[in-house]
C-alpha cells in the first residue's frame, strides 16, 4: 500500500536520515520526500512530508521505530487502491463461477473488483462481462490480472486485457 | 546513372504492385541516378526474360488478360540461379510450415550474391537466422519493410529514423483484416460472422481467413521484430496468440461504455512476445478505425514514436519494396 506521512524534525543534522531509515529497514519504496527547510510548525519543527509504498504488515514497525526515534507524526494517510484497472471477459461466466473468479482477486489483499457488468445475450451463447479491478499499485494492478488470466483459463474464458502502455508498465 | 539489374519473382498483387511502381516512378527514379532493369519475371508456371529489360507494361497486360506472364517454361528458382542480375524481388506467397518456394528463392539468391528484397514473411519467421547467415556469406543486402506494416514503415523507422535509440517495445495492429472486422462489428453492434463475411465480400478477408484472424499473420509481424529489432532468434511457435473470433459485440458495447475499444494487438519486446484482442483507450494512438494498420515504438530516448497506414494493398506494399530498393542502391 502506499503511504503519505507528515512528521515533524528537530532542526539539528541528521534528522531526516533518520527518518527515513525506518522506511528502507522494513523494505518500503521511498517514492517522495517533500522538506520545508524554510518552514517551521508552531513548535518549532520542520515539517516533512513523505511518501512510500510498504506492505500493510510493516506499517506498524515503521510507525513504532519513527516514535522511538522521537520524531513526530503529524498526520497518516493510507491509500490502499491507486490503480484502477478494466478488463473484459468472454465466455461461459455465469456457469463457471463468477463469484468464484471474483473472490480470488479480493482475496489478495492488493486488489479488488469494484464493479462488474454482464451481458448475457442468449441462453448457451457466450457472455460478456467487464470487470472494474482496483489495485494498490501499477504493479499489483498487473499482477491480478495475470491472477485473472490464470483462472481465466481455466475456465476457458477469454481475457481482454488493457495494453501495455495503459497499464503504465512499459 | 546505376543501372540495377533485377528480378520478380511471383507476380501476383504485390508483383504486379512492383512493375506499376516502376513503370510510374521512371522518372523520379532516373532524377535519383537509378535505373531498376527487369530482366526476368516469374509467376508460379511462366516466366519472361530479357537481359535487355522486358516490357513491364505488356506483361501487366498478358497477366491480366491470360493469367500468365510470358512465353518461358522457366521457374523462378531457375531465374535466380542462372541469369545475371544484381536484385531479386521475392513476392511468392507466404509459407510458414516450410517456408516455401520463398525460402528456397531467397537462399538461391544469396548463394549467388543477389541482394534481396521481400514482402514474404513466411522464410523470415521460420527461418531468420539462417537467412541472415547465408545473406552474410553471400555478401548479399536483404531488406524486408513490406513484409511488416505494408506502407507502414516500422523496421526502417526503427533501424534508421531512429537510429540511436534503444527500442524497449513495439505494440500496434498489424492486421488490417482484424481491425476492419473489429472496427464493423463495433459499429454495426453485429455478430463476428457477420462482419466476416461483410470483409470478405469486400475483399477484406480471404476466402480461408484463419491465417488472419486466428492472428497468426500478426504473430509472424511479431516474430520479424523480435528477430530484426530485438536481436531474438525466435519463430512463430515461440508466439502466444490468441484470434479474434470469440469477440462478442457485446463485449465491444462493455469496453465502449468505459472508453475502450478492442483491437488485436501485437506486441514484441525482449522478453516476450504476444498477440491477442486488447484494450485501447479510445482516444489512445493506437486506437485507429477501418483497415488501418498502426505502431508505436517505445523508444529510450524519444519516448514513443507512432505511425498508421495501410498495412496491406498492392501498390501501398510496392511502396515498401520500392523504398526498400532505393535505399540499398542510392548512394
Ligand atoms: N497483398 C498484400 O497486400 C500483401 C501485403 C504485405 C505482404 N504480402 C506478402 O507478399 C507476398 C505476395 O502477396 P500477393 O498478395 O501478391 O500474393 P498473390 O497475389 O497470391 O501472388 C503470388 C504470386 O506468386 C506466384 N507464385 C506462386 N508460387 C510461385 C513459385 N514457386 N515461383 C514463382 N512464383 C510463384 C503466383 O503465381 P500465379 O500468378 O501463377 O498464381 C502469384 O503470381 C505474400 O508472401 C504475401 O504474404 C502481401
Amino acid at each position: 500500500m502506499r503511504v503519505s506521512m507528515d512528521i515533524e524534525l528537530k532542526d539539528i543534522p541528521g534528522q531526516l536520515l533518520l527518518a527515513l531509515k525506518p522506511v528502507s529497514e522494513f523494505k518500503g519504496n521511498l517514492i517522495s520526500v517533500v522538506h520545508h527547510h524554510e518552514k517551521r510548525t508552531p513548535r518549532g519543527t520542520i515539517p516533512v512530508q513523505i511518501v512510500f509504498e510498504t506492505k500493510p504488515e510493516n506499517l506498524n514497525n515503521i510507525i513504532s521505530k519513527l516514535e522511538e526515534s522521537d520524531i513526530g507524526i503529524a498526520r497518516i494517510d493510507e491509500k490502499r487502491y491507486f490503480e484502477h484497472g478494466a478488463v473484459i471477459l468472454i465466455g461461459h461466466i455465469v456457469h463457471t463461477d463468477i463469484q468464484d473468479t471474483i473472490d480470488t482477486i479480493d482475496n489478495t489483499g492488493y486488489a479488488e473488483v469494484v464493479d462488474l457488468n454482464l451481458s448475457m445475450p442468449k441462453i448457451n451463447t457466450p457472455s460478456s462481462a467487464s470487470l472494474k479491478i482496483d489495485a494498490v499499485s501499477k504493479a499489483h494492478l498487473e499482477s491480478a490480472i495475470e491472477l485473472l488470466k490464470d483462472i481465466a483459463s481455466k475456465k476457458d474464458l477469454l481475457v481482454v486485457e488493457p495494453i501495455k502502455s495503459e497499464l503504465g508498465v512499459i | 546513372m546505376k543501372t540495377v539489374r533485377m528480378s520478380i519473382i511471383g507476380f501476383g498483387a504485390v508483383g504486379q504492385g512492383v512493375a506499376r511502381v516502376l513503370i510510374d516512378k521512371k522518372e523520379y527514379l532516373e532524377a535519383v541516378g537509378l535505373d531498376f532493369r527487369v530482366v526476368a519475371i516469374a509467376d508460379s508456371r511462366t516466366a519472361a526474360i530479357d537481359k535487355n529489360g522486358v516490357d513491364l507494361t505488356a506483361i501487366l497486360y498478358r497477366k491480366q488478360t491470360e493469367g500468365i506472364v510470358g512465353p518461358e517454361k522457366v521457374t523462378g528458382l531457375e531465374i535466380i540461379k542462372e541469369i545475371d542480375h544484381e536484385l531479386v524481388i521475392e513476392t511468392t506467397p507466404t509459407d510458414i510450415v516450410t517456408g516455401g518456394a520463398g525460402l528456397e528463392n531467397m537462399l538461391m539468391a544469396f548463394k549467388h550474391g543477389r541482394d534481396v528484397v521481400t514482402s514474404n514473411k513466411g522464410p523470415l519467421a521460420m527461418k531468420y537466422a539462417e537467412l541472415m547467415e547465408a545473406a552474410d556469406e553471400g555478401d548479399s543486402r536483404f531488406r524486408f519493410e513490406a513484409t511488416v506494416g505494408g506502407a507502414m514503415p516500422v523496421l526502417n523507422l526503427a533501424k534508421d529514423a531512429l537510429a540511436g535509440n534503444t527500442i524497449t517495445n513495439v505494440e500496434g495492429i498489424f492486421n488490417g483484416t482484424c481491425n476492419y472486422i473489429l472496427s464493423r462489428m463495433m459499429e454495426e453492434h453485429a455478430p463476428y460472422d457477420q462482419m466476416l463475411a461483410e470483409a470478405q465480400e469486400l475483399g477484406f478477408a480471404e476466402t480461408d481467413p484463419t491465417y488472419d484472424v486466428e492472428g497468426i499473420d500478426t504473430a509472424c509481424k511479431m516474430v520479424i521484430l523480435a528477430n530484426c529489432i530485438f536481436g531474438m532468434n525466435a519463430t512463430h511457435e515461440d508466439v502466444t496468440v490468441t484470434g479474434i473470433t470469440k469477440i462478442t459485440p457485446e463485449a465491444l458495447l462493455l469496453a465502449q461504455n468505459d472508453g475502450y475499444v478492442i483491437k488485436l494487438i501485437g506486441e514484441v519486446n525482449d522478453s516476450m512476445i504476444n498477440v491477442g484482442p486488447k484494450l485501447v483507450p479510445v482516444d489512445h494512438p493506437l486506437a485507429v478505425g477501418g483497415s488501418l494498420n498502426v505502431a508505436s515504438l517505445q523508444t529510450d530516448l524519444s519516448g514513443p514514436v507512432t505511425v498508421t497506414g495501410r498495412g496491406a494493398g498492392s501498390i501501398e506494399t510496392a511502396s515498401a519494396i520500392l523504398s526498400d530498393m532505393i535505399s540499398i542502391y542510392r548512394e
